[in-house]
């Protein structure tokens, strides 16, 4: 039996009162899903990550990965569950103390929103360590300057987490130093100089581009060491990936669970169209890929939470597991035809979805030079 | 205040039903099993009862190993503890309300909880055996419920065919839950988590010294015979409108 099959069901009960409709509505009207996010919260699953001496549940990632992979098979989006559960990860690792007895039992009850994650820059996406905006310290503050690209949940959140330079890269010696990350206050940037401009993407999941004109950040803000900032985010990087791949997975079977169940209705040629090679066979393929990266995702899971490293695996999960999905994705909307194009059947809603997982939050040519460069020991090839 | 409910774990709603000829029972592989929808009305019932008035709430039920999951379920919504009568026998409602009856009168109760009817079998009988197996008043298919605890007094509501019927008895009792209750609670994680190492009692049914002979037995089990295809009237409407008048008053006999 599957070990998680009590907090599959769970997180299942929950989504039930969700059905497609609400999501499709939230998506007609980019909508930020409150009232799903609000269940969510107060059933406990967005502190899951969150250790019990901070008000949260104390799991693993395994765990989490399997609730966003419910989320997702429901016929839901994640994302935001996703941001609320992992975003706090940086500040439990290196947060002060006082840093995370302030916070941490706010995120876990859903009272403070730490959704958006500052990294990404118009000249500054995979390479990060380029990033030009700037925190510089004026002897009260830190002002930070600069510009952010596809930053989501922005309006929706009351904190944002953010990775800027601290110390100009001809100043130090590897440029991956003189990066710092710092917790920043949204309602009290945007009186202070940031100013937010949506972006209208193909999901809705309401990114935004930021502009920082002299935001000023106080010390206390500035988690765990200055210049220290981008290895604080790269140790996350193996749990987000475990992350990503659930929610793939999770739309993956999706895709399978209603493509198969219209093949098996749909009649055509006076039989079910699910009877025919050209149909079955892809389902089946998609099915087997899907299933293949669901290993992966467990033993990258099963490695991270008992502290073994876990790079490869939760790389390979990603990769294969957003691949699955993404293949899933087409023969679910080739089975259901012209239907599949119709916003009632929620396929091309989770199509548009699932695509993005190849891109964001790490592109999968980013993913295949980290499996070049460090499980293959080629050179390195950016 | 400790409160008894019986949970049954039947087929989910939406499984498709398969039968080999001569079978007497469905064909179980590949099902998923839930629990009985009306026993969650008395679940969450008993938990708010509870959260009022204190006490505990054990959950009872009946059947093989599978049943735990459902148990387990009942847990993560909030009750205390379980007990889990073990048999992988067939057995009919009689010789379910015995030992049910039998547990619950070992174990002690301020009150008996259950759904009005389980949806697999819907014989609507259990509930209402415990009672006389017990000797205890009882009131089905109940929509609202007062229990007071002070005096011992239940006030609960019971739905009839197009009305509804106010009755008062005393504690201890047995209640059957209809649908319009209450709504059932999902459980938390935190609540999922602690589920798994709640107590969960397991009683072999031949144990119990009940006597394990049922009196019904099934004799045959079909399904509902196809419906034959659609006719599709053709033709000029009022041509179609006569064939369908004369269709409906020779064939269907409606008219």
């Amino acid at each position: 039996m599957d070990a998680f099959a009590a907090l599959r069901e769970g997180v299942r009960q929950l989504c039930q009162r969700f059905p497609a409709s609400y999501w499709r509505d939230c998506d007609r009207d980019r909508a930020y899903p409150e009232a799903f996010l609000s269940a969510m919260t107060e059933a406990g699953y967005l502190a899951a990550l969150i250790p019990e001496r901070y008000g949260g549940v104390g799991l693993g990632v395994m765990e989490a990965s399997v609730i966003l992979e419910e989320v997702n098979r429901s016929g839901g989006n994640a994302a935001q569950c996703h941001a609320q559960m992992y975003t706090m990860g940086t500040l439990l690792r290196h947060g002060s103390e006082e840093q995370k007895q302030r916070w941490l039992p706010d995120i876990a009850a859903g009272r403070l929103r730490l959704q958006a994650f500052g990294v990404t820059e118009p000249g500054a996406g995979s390479d990060t360590t380029h990033l030009e905006t700037t925190a510089v310290w004026d002897g009260d503050h830190y002002r930070v300057t600069g510009q952010k690209i596809f930053i989501s949940r922005v309006q929706h959140s009351d904190y944002l987490l953010l990775l800027a330079r601290t110390t100009p890269i001809d100043q130090v010696t590897r440029r991956s130093d003189g990066l710092s990350v710092f917790m920043v206050d949204l309602r009290e940037a945007l009186q202070d100089g940031l100013f937010v401009q949506p972006i209208e993407t193909m999901m809705n999941h309401e990114t935004n581009a930021l502009f920082f004109d002299g935001v000023s950040v106080p010390r206390e803000n500035l988690i765990g060491e200055e210049g220290q900032g981008f290895s604080y985010i790269l140790d996350g990087m193996n749990a987000e990936r475990i992350l990503i791949a659930g929610e793939c997975l999770g739309d993956g079977y999706f895709f399978i669970d209603r493509a198969t169940a219209y093949a098996r209705e749909r009649v055509v040629f006076n039989r079910p169209i699910g009877q025919n090679q050209g149909i079955q066979f892809p389902l089946a393929r998609a099915y087997a890929h899907l299933r293949a990266a669901d290993l992966m995702r467990t033993q990258a899971a099963e490695r991270f939470d008992q502290g073994e490293p876990s790079g490869e695996e939760a790389n390979l999960a990603k990769l294969l597991a957003s691949e699955a999905s993404w293949e899933a994705a087409n023969a679910a909307i080739q089975t259901h035809g012209g239907y599949g194009f119709a916003v009632d059947y929620d396929i091309e809603r989770k199509f548009r979805e699932t695509r993005l997982f190849q891109v964001a939050p790490v592109s999968t040519n980013l993913i295949l030079a980290y499996i070049g460069e460090h499980v293959l020991d080629l050179p390195r090839s950016y | 205040m400790k409160i008894l409910v019986l949970v049954k774990q039947v087929p989910d709603t939406a499984t498709k039903i398969r039968l080999n000829p001569g079978d007497t029972a469905i064909q179980t592989d590949g099902i998923k099993w839930v629990i009985n929808p009306y026993d969650e009305f008395a679940i969450e019932e008993c938990l708010r009862l509870k959260e009022k008035a204190g006490g505990e709430v054990v959950v009872l039920s009946l059947g093989p190993s599978r049943v735990e999951e459902a148990i387990r379920q009942a847990l993560a919504m909030g009750a205390d503890r379980a007990i889990h009568v073990m048999t992988d026998a067939v057995i009919d409602s009689q010789v379910a309300a015995r030992a049910l009856a039998k547990v619950a009168q070992e174990e002690g109760y301020d009150l008996i909880v259950t759904g009005k009817q389980a949806v697999d079998d819907d014989q609507a009988q259990v509930g209402a055996l415990v009672a006389v197996e017990l000797g205890l008043p009882q009131v089905t298919v109940v929509i609202e419920l007062n229990v007071d605890v002070e005096s011992r007094r239940i006030r609960a509501e019971r739905e009839l065919e197009g009305a509804s019927e106010i009755v008062e008895l005393p504690m201890p009792a047995v209640i059957t839950a209809q649908r319009g209750l209450n709504e059932p609670r999902y459980p938390t994680l935190p609540n999922i988590m602690k589920a798994k190492k709640k107590e969960v009692k397991s009683v072999p049914l031949d144990s119990l010294g009940v006597d394990t002979t049922p009196w019904v037995r099934v004799e045959e089990l079909t399904l509902p015979p196809e419906r034959p295809a659609a006719k599709i009237l053709t033709g000029e409407p009022e041509e179609a409108a006569k064939e369908l008048a004369r269709l409906l008053h020779e064939e269907a006999k409606v008219i």
